[in-house]
């Protein structure tokens, strides 16, 4: 477990020097909301409907752009040859990183929910379900997501291939994300849903270092 | 038979212009397939057969100069 | 011949292509044979259905064209785990081979699914459970057609495709699930294996002959271009050379 948290902390230290590259992701969430307010001039029912459906999706798109850099720095460097080859428990690095990419931002746009929530007159009885949604699906996004951000790392425009590549296979976390906020404003229960949410993230975690170390060597040996 | 005539068996109680929008589509799809995969050989074929002969030449030019 | 000597024969794409010469033809005229009767008993022989009419006869090629369009990604996912695991380079090209005809497959569904829709819902387009999660597939389907021609090198594009296929694979199930968990509108499945068919026998037979019909046609297609990419992959070789000279292909 050494190796893992030496690679968490490599990963802090890179993070906090380019701080504002991080923090893109949650600028553009921000920027869309307004998109969408400004789309529907603001009214509050019109915006209350869709705000579970906007906040998630936006989730998800901001999720993609910040997946773009999660390989391609170290890919430059090199680094990402040593880290993949000399590990002898070869996914654990990569579990650090995507877990370093999941802190940045699926649990920052969790903590900023609120925020957008507040502004999309979202009722406050469904903020915890929208919480807890986002915190249990989130980590599904960055795992899926580190899939195609690896099989894409060796490309010059990966950035559209990338969202084409991901994007369906996102389509599970979204529906039962956005459906249990929506179920719990219309009053119903939605423990299902979070329990789906929490299936999908752990299955991930099991199988996805694997396919992204598989795509990683097969994206190394193409250079 | 379901249909008393011809004509009726094209109007299909109304609905011909779906089913046969349908039925169209399909042949056209699966014959563009069927098609794609002969012309693709057919280029193939000549493509190959041109650079044997090509390298035949050129083997021949090459004895020719050796001798 | 044993399974493991067959195993490894199917190491070599030269034998293979030795091996299939007939089969295209074969496949190709089977599919012929049961399409036709199929689609002509379905079409005029087949009783009209009381609610829908007859645009109810447009099920004669959508539920093949659906059944095989997700048959064919979950093949294309078995060949790319067989890539990876066993780097079998025939597996590689049966995966670049299958996605023209699964695509094509997908999306006449969706087209055929449509048009069925108009007269029976009203509606050329109804987000319901199975159109959403064809319409998925179908962007599985470009996703792997994308990435394979993003990535230059043949190899490399083919393991990468490879992984994705079998991502997409797992994930598959998961999206039939949480769309039809989402909402389900389409009518229960024509005929599943386990319970009876809930039409009479003379309607549900046609489906079956077409269902074959199609599987056929996805061999001969699949077997047609696979012989192809034997070809175009090893046209260096010697055999390919005499297989090209002779004209025999």
């Amino acid at each position: 477990m050494k190796l893992f948290y030496r690679q968490l902390r490599r990963e802090f230290i890179v993070m906090f020097e380019s701080l504002e590259e991080v923090a893109n992701p949650l600028v553009f969430l921000f920027l869309g909301i307004t998109l969408f307010a400004l789309g529907t001039g603001g009214s509050s029912e019109a915006l209350r409907d869709y705000a579970p459906a906007i906040i998630w999706v936006l989730v998800l798109l901001a999720n993609l752009l910040s997946l773009e850099g999660l390989f391609r720095r170290d890919y430059e460097d090199g680094t990402l040859e040593q880290v993949v080859l000399l590990a002898r428990p070869g996914f654990l690095p990569i579990l650090a990183k995507v877990t370093a990419h999941w802190l940045f931002s699926g649990l920052a746009m969790t903590i900023l929910a609120p925020l957008a929530a507040l502004i999309l007159y979202l009722p406050g009885s469904a903020l915890p379900v929208l919480l807890t949604t986002l915190l249990v699906g989130t980590p599904a996004l960055s795992l899926i997501g580190s899939v195609g951000a690896a099989l894409t790392v060796g490309l010059r425009r990966g950035g559209v291939l990338l969202a084409l590549l991901v994007l369906p296979l996102y389509v599970p976390v979204l529906i039962f994300g956005a459906g249990a906020v929506l179920q719990q404003m219309g009053g119903m229960d939605t423990a299902g849903q979070i329990y789906w949410l929490l299936v999908i993230s752990m299955v991930s975690l099991t199988i996805t270092p694997f396919a992204v170390q598989a795509a990683l060597k097969i994206a190394l040996e193409q250079s | 038979m379901s249909f008393d005539s011809f004509a009726e068996f094209l109007a299909m109680g109304g609905h011909g212009l779906y089913v046969w929008l349908a039925y169209g589509s399909t042949i056209t799809v699966v014959l563009a397939n069927v098609l794609s995969v002969r012309l693709a050989r057919k280029r193939f074929l000549r493509e190959a057969q041109a650079l044997v002969r090509r390298n035949e030449t050129a083997q021949a030019a090459a004895t020719d100069a050796n001798l | 011949m044993g399974i493991k000597q067959l195993w490894h024969r199917l190491g070599s794409p030269r034998w293979f292509f030795e091996m299939s010469r007939r089969w295209p033809l074969i496949f190709g005229g089977l599919a012929l044979l049961l399409l036709l009767t199929g689609t002509l008993w379905g079409l005029a022989f087949a009783p009209a259905d009381y609610q829908q009419g007859n645009s109810f006869r447009i099920m004669y090629i959508h539920v093949p064209t659906s059944l095989v369009a997700q048959s064919a990604y979950i093949v294309m996912g078995v060949a790319g785990f067989m890539l990876l695991v066993w780097r079998m380079k025939l597996a590689d090209m049966v995966l670049s081979a299958i996605v023209p005809f699964g695509l094509s497959m997908t999306a006449l569904s969706l087209f055929t699914g449509a048009v069925w829709g108009r007269p029976t819902w009203g509606a050329w387009w109804v987000w319901d459970a199975r159109t959403t999660s064809m319409l998925v597939l179908l962007f599985l389907y470009f996703g792997l057609y994308a990435l394979r021609q993003a990535i230059p090198r043949q190899e490399t594009a083919g393991r990468a495709c490879a992984v994705l296929a079998l991502v997409g694979t797992i994930n598959i199930p998961i999206i039939k699930y949480s769309v039809d968990w989402w909402l389900t509108l389409h009518q229960p499945a024509s005929f599943t294996l386990t319970e009876a068919p809930s039409m009479p026998m003379i309607m549900w037979m046609p489906l079956l002959v077409n269902v074959l019909g199609v599987y056929c046609l996805f061999g001969a297609n699949l077997l047609g271009r696979l012989r192809l990419e034997i070809l175009k992959r090893e046209h260096s070789t010697q055999w390919v050379q005499e297989v090209v000279t002779s004209g025999r292909l």
